[in-house]
């Protein structure tokens, strides 16, 4: 006799065969195929657990994110994961097409998978996933956030991160590090720090005056009879790619010697395992892996990359546990005689349609949300396309942004900062504040207006190209390239400095930038202190009030070569 | 670079070094002159990789004040000390940054200076031994707009 959940997988199978693989699939049949079980499922091994969430950006709910259709890489780590991206990395991973899988960590058919898999992420999902592992593995778990998890939500920004601190301290982590965080300014990361009850770990950032440490190295706990040094890197360049004024008496740098320091020093206080909670940034960990001795674990943050098997550099693991309140890490690990002798790993996706809300945090969450609720749903506008952020270059979200600065302040080019952060709206969608927030929520929101010559602007996005494409990951500074609207360029990524850019035109009539000419350009996220103007979510909702319904195709301003 | 800062005085005080700045350029304008501080440093002689340990971030948080902290191997006894050390920044108006002298009474050759770079450039040291033989190292420094990281 056939079950019901046995007919419909039979169901799904034949509309795969016969329409082509996801396309066919209605949206409860999809799901029929995951359980939580399945998500679960993971043969335990060895003595210690380690479990990783990062870049969470404030996301408490389940979202829609598109994973990046181009990331580049450049020097030793072009084609290198997470350098790979759509068909490339399901063949790399050996990810079935239109699985769960290729839903979750690429964008292929993204916009029709979305439709069948559903929202993914939402910290209640993640308590219940992180519960089960404890239940499982007892007193060999430990809960390590590796930062950017008080930033990138309306509710985060209003209440200066204490919604996601209140709701993260339900899961009990061990260490956190951060990045964004440290745009609430020096007070407030000083005070919010003191009530956490768990370290907030920054070995790279000393005091500006006397250059002494300024926030913990290091924590060391004991898990599975393990002596766990966890050792904090925040993210080395945040007084460069954000406001410095904020954080005025900090430093932070990548400080290859000083990581190697401190994991001398804790290998002679006795660690078995020294892992690094690290916010550097993929390639950045890739080369510190490669010269910095006795580090076995990195977990990796910052550059947003969701990879389904850990990285090996020599002796090292690099995990690399995505973004957004997507995935929760696992990886166990068998340590004896001070070694790493096995590993085993994976990378859990929180289908929210699948995996069961933790009933505590699901009202945690309720309880931090309220005071936001009915400002969050207002409708805006509606998308007839897909509206993304993450990739190198121009997302939809990002266009509809230049659109509007350039509209709302009549200019005729537009900057918008590339952050690896924001949400997705499917085709057809209603978008709401939420969605505009999540896309712009910081505390440097001004959008300004100024004239700046041809010469000047090909200077900024020559800048910011190096910043994404140096071939020295040490030399790479913030997020991915700048999104420009108005203007088209081509880019050479293989190029130094001053000379990938080339082709610069005014969209609009086609005409070549004129070095010598001022252009009105309009922009937000100004890192200088005292930029004024009105805050970017009230420009985009006026803007999307007005228009009402937008599409916006794929950007096709920006012609890559070299990559 | 003309008043001596509280932490050069402290890097002066601290290790018995001296420091001599130089004199900035009359003329922003003319072409940086790297070469003809380091041929005037080492009498073109070709200074040998090593020895020098040069910290400076890759990427500096504010060109105006990047901080820089150098380390010369050496026993620092009468027989065998580092004399010298030049430290040029190949990329501003007026290469020529600083001086170190030491003598063995400082100890160790070690010292931490903040210093002022227009533009991304490398920074180069060069120490002079007490037996004339010299020994280099040099880092990028970049020196960027800023903004949009994330």
């Amino acid at each position: 006799m056939i079950s019901r959940r046995e007919f419909i997988q039979v169901a799904a199978a034949t509309a795969a065969l016969s329409t082509g693989v996801g396309a066919g699939l209605t949206r409860a049949v999809a799901q029929q195929r995951l359980t939580e079980k399945e998500l679960l499922a993971f043969e335990p091994l060895g003595n210690v657990t380690l479990v990783h969430v990062t870049d969470i950006h404030g996301q408490l709910m389940p979202l829609y994110f598109r994973e990046p259709s181009t990331n580049l890489g450049v020097g030793e780590a072009k084609g290198l994961p997470p350098h790979v991206t759509g068909k490339e990395f399901l063949a790399r991973f050996g990810i079935a097409p239109g699985s769960s899988a290729a839903y979750a960590l690429t964008s292929e058919d993204f916009e029709a998978l979305a439709k069948s898999y559903g929202r993914i992420g939402g910290l209640d999902r993640a308590a219940t996933v992180i519960k089960a592992i404890r239940a499982e593995r007892g007193d060999k778990v430990a809960l390590l956030d590796g930062g950017d998890t008080w930033q990138g939500s309306w509710s985060s920004l209003k209440t200066r991160g204490q919604d996601m601190i209140d709701c993260v301290a339900l899961l009990r982590p061990d260490a956190m590090t951060g990045h964004w965080e440290f745009t609430y300014g020096t007070e407030r990361v000083k005070q919010a720090i003191e009530s956490l009850g768990f370290p907030f770990l920054g070995l790279n950032i000393r005091d500006t005056e006397w250059n002494e440490a300024a926030f913990d190295a290091s924590t060391m706990i004991e898990r599975g009879g393990v002596k766990i040094a966890v050792l904090g890197q925040a993210f080395p360049y945040t007084p460069v790619a954000n406001p410095r004024w904020m954080i005025p008496n900090w430093s932070f740098g990548v400080r290859e010697e000083d990581v190697q320091a401190q994991v001398d020093k804790a290998r002679k206080s006795g660690a078995q395992l020294v892992v690094l909670l690290s916010h550097n940034g993929f390639d950045v960990d890739r080369k510190l892996a490669s010269r910095v001795k006795g580090i076995d674990v990195i977990l990796t943050g910052h550059t947003h990359d969701a990879l389904p098997e850990a990285v090996k550099v020599g002796k090292t693991l690099l995990i690399a546990s995505g973004s957004s309140g997507k995935f929760v890490s696992r990886l166990d690990l068998d340590v004896r005689d001070g070694e790493v002798k096995a590993f085993r790993y994976k990378l859990i996706p929180l289908f929210s349609d699948v995996i069961t809300a933790d009933t505590e945090m699901a009202a945690k969450i309720a309880e931090v949300r309220k005071p936001f609720a009915s400002e969050l749903s207002k409708v805006l506008g509606k998308t007839e396309s897909l509206l993304y952020r993450r990739g190198n270059f121009n997302g939809t979200f990002d266009d509809l942004i230049c659109q509007a600065l350039m509209q709302e302040r009549d200019a005729e080019i537009a900057l918008s900062p590339g952050f690896r952060w924001g949400t997705s709206v499917l085709p057809g969608q209603d978008i709401t504040f939420e969605d505009v927030t999540n896309a712009t929520a910081i505390t440097y929101p001004a959008v300004y207006r100024m004239g700046m010559t041809g010469a000047r602007l090909k200077e900024i996005i020559e800048d910011v190209a190096d910043n994404l494409f140096n071939v020295d990951p040490y030399y790479q500074q913030g997020g991915d390239m700048v999104r420009i609207g108005g203007l088209s360029y081509a880019i050479d990524v293989t190029k130094p400095q001053g000379s990938r850019i080339s082709d610069l035109q005014l969209v609009k009539t086609g005409a070549p930038i004129d070095p010598a000419r001022e252009y009105q350009v309009a922009g937000w996220a100004s890192v200088n202190e005292g930029t004024e103007g009105p805050p970017i979510w009230e420009l985009v909702g006026n803007y999307l009030t007005r228009e009402k319904v937008v599409r916006l195709e794929p950007n096709r301003a920006v012609k890559v070569t070299g990559a | 670079m003309k008043a001596i800062n509280r932490r050069q005085a402290f890097a002066l005080g601290g290790g018995f070094v001296l420091l001599t700045l130089m004199p900035m350029a009359a003329d922003a304008e003319v072409t940086n002159d790297a070469a003809k501080w380091i041929e005037k440093f080492t009498g073109g002689k070709q200074p040998a990789k090593g020895r020098i340990s040069l910290d400076l971030p890759e990427i500096a948080e504010n060109g105006n004040t990047v901080p820089l902290s150098i380390n010369i191997e050496s026993p620092m006894t009468a027989e065998s000390y580092v004399k010298d050390v030049m430290i040029i920044a190949d990329g501003n108006p007026n290469a020529g940054v600083a001086t170190l002298s030491f003598t063995p009474m400082s100890g160790k050759a070690e010292a931490s200076i903040r210093i002022r770079l227009a533009t991304t450039q490398n920074v180069i040291a060069i120490a002079k031994m007490s037996d004339g033989s010299l020994f280099t190292e040099q880092k990028t420094v970049k020196v960027t707009i800023g903004g949009c990281g994330g």
